[in-house]
């Protein structure tokens, strides 16, 4: 029951966190900036969700796998994040500098 | 020969978790591929301490909750500027030293910063690596060099 509670208060935290990293990859300016936003969703939105159906699933196998997708997950995206980054810039691509406002 | 010990065992924790199998037959089936995944990463040379580091498990542990914990306030620090009406971001490149002696130190530290909302590592070469970030907040916690201290580091095996 409370196992039952707390993993749905995780799953809508992750779904939370998903929209509002979504939001921010429209909202900000640049390239970059978006990036940051993806993070959000590659770490937050990722963990609570996993971990929300790792209540749900209980002491099983399947709980070893999610646990699994989680740790490729956190060794995998920032590998992605870094290429796409690097690729940016030696494609030449100019980041915003100084204080942005962000688009309404 | 205790990276061979010790990647024979996780290989094998492995194939028992993703397949369910308990059966002694199987069981025995699954030891054969086992040893077989040892005999070819021998053959490739890929077990040593670098792709096999388990002599920093302890502080890959302590590193691993010291990170959760920053990437939960990276997080809510970014989620903050994306709901923000007003101008809140100020993006920049930062070039920070790289103090960490091995490649694989190099790696978790640029991981590290990429994984962290509000940081994502650039370039990097030997000495130093190129941030991109969101906030000069973000930007001044990375230089304190807090994160590149707690870094398990290979200190033995400068690559």
């Amino acid at each position: 029951m409370i196992a039952d509670a707390l993993s749905w208060m995780l799953l809508v935290i992750g779904g939370l966190a998903g929209i509002i990293g979504g939001l921010g990859i429209h909202r900000f300016p640049d390239f970059f900036t978006r990036l940051h936003a993806a993070g959000i969703t590659d770490t937050l939105c990722a963990a609570a969700i996993l971990a929300g159906l790792v209540l749900q699933a209980g002491f099983t196998l399947v709980s070893f796998k999610l646990l699994l997708i989680f740790a490729f997950l956190m060794l995998t995206s920032p590998t992605a994040s870094h290429v796409l980054a690097n690729a940016a810039m030696h494609g030449g691509l100019q980041p915003l500098t100084g204080k942005q406002g962000v688009k309404r | 020969m205790v990276h061979i010990v010790s990647l024979t065992i996780t290989t094998y924790l492995l194939w028992l978790g993703l397949s369910g199998h308990f059966e002694p037959l199987l069981m025995s089936i699954g030891a054969v591929s086992t040893l077989l995944v040892v005999y070819l990463a021998l053959r490739m040379d890929v077990v040593d301490r670098e792709s096999h580091p388990i002599h920093l498990t302890g502080r890959l542990f302590r590193f691993w909750g010291y990170l959760s914990k920053e990437i939960l306030l990276a997080n809510l620090d970014v989620m903050r500027r994306v709901l923000s009406p007003g101008p809140d971001i100020s993006p920049r490149y930062i070039d920070l030293p790289l103090p960490q002696k091995s490649d694989l130190g190099r790696v978790i530290y640029a991981n590290s910063i990429t994984l962290t909302p509000g940081t994502v590592s650039v370039e990097l070469d030997r000495q130093s690596i190129k941030v991109h970030a969101l906030s000069k907040e973000g930007a001044e916690d990375l230089a304190s060099g807090e994160m590149a201290r707690r870094v398990p580091d290979d200190e033995d095996s400068p690559a």
